[in-house]
């Protein structure tokens, strides 16, 4: 159990580093929510209070976080399967989940970049108040939510194994979830048939435990809920890594599929 | 003749090549999906916010997710050609610059018009926005000159792709800088001054203040001043972007710098 914490551990920080040597990424990462969060802000103008105002910044901060998380973790494999380091990541005796586990998280952690970012660009530029209504649970909230999506991601970095054109899942993944989590649309709005989908996803009750302490209300009960689902999507992604890993082995086809 | 040949047949081949997505399992995630989802997210937002109708937001977002092809396509069919390591062979060879590179273009706008257009079928079916029939051809032909106009954006970002190595973070930063300024989301006259003095200059904003116009009714006479200043905006583009891949490629000869960028 150390030992494979330890990987995790060491996964988690050789991949953060190497995507802050990124300067290309943290612009992706800081530009594209900003752009939301500018619409958002035109958009509720006039229309919105003071407590409206936070939470669009903090919305599109994670909407900056999701994409960093499903850009990130989605192509995880993509990039090992191109730098031809999948065959050796897989033949080593640690736990492939393991490593794969510390590049979802440190894909989801650099992704704070983007709520950091859209704070200040709120603030800087809309007069946005940095008010948040239980400080306390927002400092508790943000890394349980980044936690919760970096296991997510985990999940998804395992589906998306058989898949070749990663990218392309990656682009087709991000509006949905931006919608159906609820970040800037209330989910009582949207057909009643999505809201089941949208409670099976970790995410969506992060982001309510953050929308709580932002604007007021209890995130705890939010917070247990986005803890469940995450473990089990990370269950469900080291089941999956494992069949696939199988599959892969079986058909000698890791590096092509 | 040869220029002909390499201008239609070389552009096509380039597209082809570019789509080793033509695959539709690339294509519809990527440019069928993906823009209807961006249509329903803002549509959803702006029933939230009251800034506009469905058909507003069904209009404008089709016409903006042009961006997503003629951007990325153009770029990718002239800067990719340096990954694939065969952008030399390319430089070296007798065929005419504009038959090379404009030739490029042409099948980006015909497929950055398809999106938009099937964008629009899909977005108006989903949302039920109605249109007049007797609109649908006035609007396909704005939406054309939209993709041409932002296609010869697309000649810009591919110059600069000669030099800039993350070609697709330079494809995302001018795609959201077309979804904030050019009113595809938020009207026109609510954005500063100086914000709609940009949005003027740049392509698809007459574009979707003609298309939008157009679904309402107005005929092409009407919005005739519009499309020419989307159009004459387009070919401005792309004689900016041919003439900045000309001194891309004349700079990367000097310095021996074709392929490492």
């Amino acid at each position: 159990m150390r030992r494979t914490l330890s990987v995790v551990r060491s996964s988690f920080r050789f991949h953060l580093k190497a995507t802050l040597k990124s300067s290309a990424t943290i612009m992706f990462m800081v530009i594209v929510p900003i752009v939301y969060a500018t619409i958002a802000f035109f958009m509720y103008r006039g229309g919105a209070n003071e407590v409206a105002v936070v939470w669009i910044a903090v919305a599109a901060g994670i909407m900056g976080l999701w994409s960093t998380t499903l850009a990130g973790s989605g192509m995880a494999l993509q990039r090992e399967r191109w730098a031809g380091t999948l065959e050796l990541l897989f033949a080593s005796p640690p736990p492939f989940a393991a490593v794969l586990l510390g590049v979802a998280l440190a894909t989801s952690a650099t992704g704070l970049y983007s709520l950091v970012a859209t704070l200040f660009w709120g603030w800087a530029f809309f007069h946005m108040p940095l008010h948040l209504a239980h400080p306390v649970w927002f400092a508790v909230a943000v890394p349980a939510t980044v936690l919760a999506l970096g296991l997510f991601g985990l999940l998804l970095a395992a589906t998306f194994i058989l898949y070749r054109q990663t990218f392309a899942l990656v682009n087709l993944f991000e509006y949905p979830v931006w919608l159906i989590t609820g970040l800037l649309v209330p989910l009582s709005l949207l057909p009643g048939w999505v809201q089941p989908i949208a409670w099976l996803i970790a995410p969506t009750w992060g982001i309510k435990a953050i929308h709580a302490a932002t604007t007021g209300g209890s995130p705890g009960g939010y917070l247990a809920a986005a803890g469940a689902l995450a473990l089990a999507s990370f269950g469900a992604g080291v089941l999956c890594l494992r069949y696939f890993e199988t599959l892969a082995r079986r058909r000698a086809s890791l590096s092509l599929t | 003749m040869n220029s002909l040949r390499v201008f239609f047949l070389g552009g096509l081949t380039s597209f082809r090549a570019l789509f080793g997505w033509v695959s539709p399992w690339i294509y519809i995630p990527t440019l069928v999906i993906a823009p209807l989802f961006q249509i329903l997210l803002f549509a959803y937002i702006g029933r939230t916010t009251g800034v506009g109708s469905d058909k507003f937001f069904v209009v404008g977002n089709a016409l903006q997710y042009a961006s997503i092809p003629c951007l990325f396509a153009m770029t990718n069919t002239i800067a990719g050609e340096r990954y694939e390591n065969t952008l030399a062979y390319i430089l070296v060879s007798p065929a005419g610059r504009i038959s090379i590179f404009l030739g490029r273009a042409l099948p980006v706008v015909v497929n950055g018009a398809f999106v938009a257009a099937l964008s629009l079928l899909l977005g108006g079916l989903v949302l039920s926005v109605h249109v007049p029939a007797g609109s649908l051809a006035p609007l396909a032909f704005v939406v054309f000159v939209t993709a041409y106009s932002c296609t010869g954006l697309g000649l810009i970002s591919a110059g600069l792709g000669l030099r800039i190595r993350e070609t697709a973070v330079l494809a995302n930063v001018l795609f959201g800088v077309l979804l904030i300024f050019t009113g595809a989301n938020v009207p026109l006259h609510t954005l500063p001054e100086w914000m709609q003095t940009i949005s003027g200059w740049l392509p698809i904003t007459h574009g979707i203040e003609a298309a939008r116009r157009v679904a309402d009714g107005a005929s092409l006479a009407d919005v005739s001043g519009l499309v020419a200043k989307e159009a004459a905006l387009g070919t401005a583009f792309a004689v900016l972007g041919f003439g900045l891949i000309r001194f891309m490629e004349r700079e990367a000869r000097r310095r021996a710098s074709i392929e490492v960028a």
